[in-house]
């Protein structure tokens, strides 16, 4: 029996969910032993490996025929009338290429998982709750309508909340937890403000992607902005951008897989690809996706600046991966929606990679994390530094790896649609790029050691992950070759998403190459004068590095601007508000009933003839009621 | 002089009216219960007169009955004011308040 390609969607989604049931079952009927934890991890790691084999063979149906989109429809959901709003999933091209990455990286990463959480506690929670991301993440993607795929949103917002507070123990780990929840809530409330009001322009026609796309032409185009930009608030939660983006540093507080699966296959992806989703609505509104570019650069420039000051190995990567989100939402704000999912398919391999090959480094190194304590490990940890170099030269823009074609597509879209200002801070943003992860990796595996310290042995389950990402992100790039190197830019043909179409000649093209890789040249060579020889985690000198170096005291600010006045607020509702008026008033009929009850139980004075008299005076009241009203003729 | 049902009735709320007075303002408890008892027979009273103006005795059959219960009430009601004369001397009904409603809570 072979399965239609069409019903392939629905196993996709069912297995790391069903996994994610049987595993937290399991978990939760024997929470205690260890000897299931072989056993875990097989189960844990199969789900999304078949898932991700049949994503390759979803994305092989979409590639060999020709604009075809599978739909499956589970069952309908909703029913009201004529609206019927069904669990239905689909895979066009942009589905499918999002389904291969979020499988496959997704597989990987739940292989290194198995390696890296070795030994600790609750083996069995941490895989239920890694299946259940990627099944959230794979509902948001293979979404055919938005509210499906608001769904899959706030199921990626719950799992990494369940992920980020692993550790438990510790509250800052807690904390982080519920910030990255608070903030994601923010977004959230946005999205859905979007599509609530999507729904009522243009929700009469039904509410698949496909509807929506037939019928936004006939609505007003500023009410068409207002919902772009309502989604996309949505987007800045989920993808961390400015000015929601303080949750993605504190979310390192979650094991480093977690780290890898959030920034790499899931979760922060969702909003740049939503955009892209979106492609049809946000076309039609330009001047938000200037904006959307715009809050693009600004983070992805910020985003480089802090990681340029930062010591801790998963916090630079942490704002790594917003400066590159930065780099994908100006390619989508400005219209090169292909050009920035191909950057997000290049990013997944190389982010993962780098978050892999340190968290090898820092269970090596025993859950160290400063890499100023670090040193001198590309003696003893080969294989590892082969590949932290692939990912570290692909995020660079060096070629032939992978970032040099996406972020060069991204750069050439942003300079030929005349935002050159953009496209300034884009190469501004290549150049910090190419000196912090080079600044990373000297002073991580190259320079002299400063503490002796011998690295753990590494798990195979560790390694291996590492190679295959390796050769990802050194050929992820070719896909889409542009027209200037005699490729055929194949990712962007078998996407066709609603690209703007930009005029740039192959030589033109080819000198933007040149002073890319010239600016990343150039970040490289003054990451090696600086710390490859004697590293010194800088002091000081200049007031606006302290400042960069506490990351500008935004979440210092937000504590001021945001969180006090909300305590106070709060603390204002409950001790006047709550206590005082509304207890006051609930207090005020308790005391009158008390008052009255006090009045009638004098009347209750123990003396049989009072009683008497009571009962006559109410036997003569009855009976004079009787004959006025119905005795009386 | 005829008797007619309205001199009945009229003996009856009188009757009833100066057992009513008798239970609320009198202290001594075998007035009051003496008092009761002037009110059961004002009833009977009504009873056997409407018994009487409608050709049917079950109203004369049911005062028999209440005059039997008076009876055996009798019994125990005497029973009772010996007792509770023996709780506190007493046949003063303004000394049992045992169960009044003392202060507010």
């Amino acid at each position: 029996m072979t399965l239609q390609t069409t019903q392939l969607l629905g196993w996709i989604l069912l297995l790391p969910f069903t996994g994610a049931l049987v595993l937290g079952l399991l978990h939760l009927t024997f929470p205690r032993t260890r000897r299931l934890d072989t056993f875990y991890a097989a189960l844990g790691v199969a789900g999304p490996v078949v898932a991700a084999a049949l994503g390759l063979k979803v994305l092989y149906a979409v590639a060999s025929g020709a604009d075809v989109t599978f739909r499956q429809t589970l069952f309908t959901w909703l029913s009201v009338g004529d609206l019927k709003i069904g669990l239905t999933l689909s895979a066009d091209a942009l589905g499918a290429v999002m389904l291969f990455i979020v499988t496959f990286v997704g597989s990987v990463i739940h292989i290194y998982a198995v390696g890296y959480m070795r030994g600790e506690k609750s083996f069995g929670k941490f895989f239920a709750y890694f299946n259940f991301f990627l099944g959230s993440m794979l509902l948001l993607v293979l979404a055919d309508n938005p509210i499906v795929m608001f769904i899959g949103w706030e199921l990626v917002g719950l799992a990494s909340y369940l992920l980020i507070g692993w550790y438990y123990e510790d509250p800052a780990n807690v904390k982080a937890a519920n910030k990255a929840f608070i903030l994601n809530r923010i977004g959230d409330f946005g999205f859905i403000s979007g599509l609530g009001l999507l729904f009522a322009l243009v929700g009469e026609g039904g509410f698949s992607f496909a509807d929506i796309a037939a019928h936004i032409g006939s609505v007003d185009p500023a009410m068409t902005a207002l919902v772009g930009l309502l989604l996309f608030v949505g987007a800045m939660g989920k993808s961390a951008q400015i000015p929601l983006y303080v949750w993605l540093p504190d979310a390192m507080a979650g094991p480093t897989p977690v780290s890898a699966l959030i920034h790499a296959a899931t979760m922060v992806t969702a909003g740049v690809y939503m955009v892209a989703r979106f492609s049809f609505l946000y076309e039609s509104v330009p001047d938000v996706g200037l904006f959307i570019a715009s809050i693009g650069a600004a983070s992805a420039l910020l985003a480089a600046l802090f990681a340029c000051y930062q010591s801790d190995i998963k916090k630079i990567l942490a704002y790594s991966t917003m400066s590159q989100l930065g780099y994908m939402f100006i390619a989508v704000g400005l219209g090169g929606y292909s050009a920035g999912i191909f950057h997000l398919f290049t990013h997944a391999f190389f982010k993962a990679l780098l978050f892999m090959g340190a968290g090898a480094v820092i269970i090596a190194l025993h859950h160290e994390q400063n890499i100023f304590k670090m040193g001198g490990l590309k003696e003893k940890m080969g294989l590892v530094t082969a590949t932290m170099l692939v990912a570290t030269l692909a995020i660079s823009g060096i070629p032939p790896f992978a970032g040099f074609f996406s972020k060069d597509a991204i750069l050439a879209h942003a300079f030929a649609s005349g935002h050159t200002f953009i496209w300034a801070v884009g190469v501004a943003t290549a150049y910090l790029t190419a000196y912090y992860m080079f600044r990373l990796f000297f002073v991580v595996f190259v320079a002299p050691p400063r503490e002796k310290a011998e690295p753990a042995p590494l798990d195979r389950t560790v390694t291996w992950p590492l190679v295959v990402l390796a050769v990802g992100s050194a050929v992820a790039g070719f896909f889409g070759l542009p027209e200037a190197y005699g490729g055929q830019n194949w990712f962007a043909g078998f996407l066709h998403l609603p690209d703007r179409a930009l005029h740039l000649g192959s030589g033109e093209e080819f000198l933007l190459d040149m002073l890319n890789l010239l600016v990343a040249s150039a970040g490289i060579y003054v990451a090696y004068r600086l710390f490859a020889r004697s590293p010194r985690e800088a002091h000081d000198a200049a007031a606006w590095q302290t400042m960069l170096r506490h990351t500008l005291y935004v979440d210092e600010i937000y504590e001021a601007l945001f969180v006090r006045p909300l305590r106070g607020l709060s603390r204002l509702l409950d001790r006047v508000v709550d206590n005082r008026i509304i207890d006051g008033i609930i207090g005020l009929t308790v005391g009158g009933y008390r008052v009255a009850s006090a009045g009638f139980a004098l009347l209750q004075n123990g003396s049989v003839r009072w009683y008497a008299l009571y009962f006559m005076a109410g036997l003569c009241g009855l009976s004079l009621y009787i004959l006025q009203n119905i005795g009386g003729e | 002089m005829t008797l007619n049902p309205e001199s009945f009735l009229a003996l009856a709320t009188l009757l009833f009216g100066i057992g009513a007075v008798g239970v609320m303002s009198r202290r001594n408890i075998f007035v009051v219960y003496m008092s009761i008892e002037l009110m059961l027979n004002a009833v009977n009273i009504v009873l056997a007169t409407f018994s009487r103006l409608h050709p049917d005795m079950g109203g004369s059959v049911i005062a028999l009955l209440i005059i039997g219960v008076i009876a055996a009430e009798a019994a125990l009601f005497l029973a009772m004011i010996v007792q509770l004369y023996r709780k506190k001397r007493t046949v003063d009904s303004d000394a049992f308040t045992d169960l009044a409603q003392r202060r507010l809570s």
